[in-house]
């Protein structure tokens, strides 16, 4: 099993919150800007790949317990977003890279879109 | 979990709390200066220790150790008064210091204990490494044990209180387009239900129910509450606003369709697919509003 410090390696990503907490092994992926989507598919342990950047990213990771969160197209998160990821132990992840090109790279590296935690 | 470089552990956090009479050995074995080498090694032999304080008339006179004894073996000078072979140059620790002191101590000198004397000078111990080990290891059991027992009684509340329905009331006051604290709620339940020791599965269908809830009557309501009702069987939600209603009740309902406006789709909300994520994690789900009255949804979550 693959853990977010491997991802962030593999793909180059700047780590911006939660750094402490890239030892989590991730399950799976997956892929939405609609947090009501996200709430509904994806699962504990998934790494999400969005373009949203603000507050209720956090909440919605923190909610689901997934592993990380990668934000694509460098959108950069807000600094009162990043403390309360860091409160809320969510590794946030930043790419210049598209979603699209993050996933294949992500499948890449094995990580499948359909996961049980 | 790794430890990161630079966090401090709970370990090294004891060492700063702990004080040094919390973990000495207070049945100090000592012996006179005129006590002889001989007796002086049955004495070590018999206790198992390594090292004693020399005490004469109640104060501390000097240290002697068993490499004292191993010296007077060799030249056969077991006869010798511990007085002439002692070391008289004592590095003492005080009482009411902190562990810390006396871990750098250990280090710097390479000692195999230290007398602990109290503010006057008296010696009401001894310390040796192994005191500190044990002083911690006794105190983060009892940290352990303390907080397994917070534990228990959080995830045997129901057992322990009894009455016909037992329930855990749980108000949340959600204020409107207030985005920023949207999810709130919805975390301080999921917390509350790990900390009553929900099954992980379960926690996770509560707390997509009450986010999407939540987030209904921060985006279309005027403000409202959350309230989670905890029974020992299960989970009562309900969300209620006071305005401004849904038009179709039916037509909500449907996945897909939404009001929200585009600056908040843009956000990532109104999806229209919130009260079906709701549907979906529930066992029985109701929704009832009235224009210009308020909106009410109740939604029931087994815990079993």
């Amino acid at each position: 099993m693959i853990t977010v410090r491997e991802i962030v390696s593999a793909l180059s990503l700047e780590v911006v919150a939660g750094g402490e907490h890239l030892d989590r092994t991730v399950t799976g992926g997956y892929a939405s800007d609609l947090l009501s989507c996200v709430m509904a598919r994806a699962l504990p342990g998934n790494v999400w790949i969005t373009l949203q950047a603000h507050m209720n990213v956090v909440a919605v990771a923190a909610l689901l317990d997934l592993s990380c969160v990668i934000i694509t197209e460098g959108v950069r998160p807000e600094a009162e977003v990043l403390a309360k990821a860091d409160e809320r132990s969510i590794a946030v992840l930043l790419t210049t890279e598209t979603t699209y090109a993050i996933v294949c790279a992500l499948a890449g590296l094995g990580i499948t879109g359909q996961s049980e935690c | 979990m790794n430890a990161n470089p630079g966090e401090v552990t709970r370990v090294q956090e004891l060492v700063y709390e702990l004080k040094i009479d919390q973990v000495m050995t207070r049945d100090v074995i000592s012996v006179t200066p005129d006590t002889t080498l001989g007796d002086l090694k049955e004495l070590l032999r018999t206790k198992r220790i390594s090292g004693v304080p020399v005490v004469q008339e109640g104060a501390l006179v000097g240290m002697i150790s068993i490499e004292n004894v191993i010296l007077a073996l060799e030249r056969g000078e077991l006869a010798a008064p511990v007085g002439s072979r002692m070391t008289t140059d004592v590095v003492s620790v005080r009482a009411e210091d902190t562990v810390v002191s006396a871990v750098n101590l250990f280090a710097r000198y390479g000692y195999g204990r230290f007398p602990v004397l109290d503010g006057k000078g008296a010696l009401v111990g001894i310390l040796t490494k192994g005191d500190i080990v044990r002083g911690m290891l006794k105190r983060m059991e009892v940290e352990w044990q303390a907080e397994e027992l917070e534990r228990y009684r959080a995830s045997h509340i129901f057992e322990d209180i009894e009455s016909d329905e037992t329930g855990l009331i749980l108000r949340y006051r959600v204020k409107r387009q207030d985005f920023i604290r949207a999810g709130e709620a919805a975390s301080k339940i999921k917390r509350a239900l790990e900390r009553l020791g929900a099954h992980p599965r379960i926690i996770r269908r509560v707390a997509v129910a009450s986010y999407e809830a939540e987030t209904n009557l921060v985006i279309h309501s005027v403000g409202g509450e959350i309230i989670a009702e905890i029974h020992p069987d299960r989970i009562k939600l309900v969300a209620v606003d006071s305005g401004p209603g849904i038009a179709d009740v039916q037509q909500a309902l449907q996945a897909g369709y939404s009001t929200a406006p585009d600056w908040i789709r843009e956000l990532g909300f109104g999806a229209g697919m919130g009260l079906s994520n709701i549907k979906a994690c529930s066992d029985s789900m109701k929704l009832e509003s009235e224009l210009g009255v308020g909106t009410r949804l109740e939604l029931t979550i087994k815990l079993q």
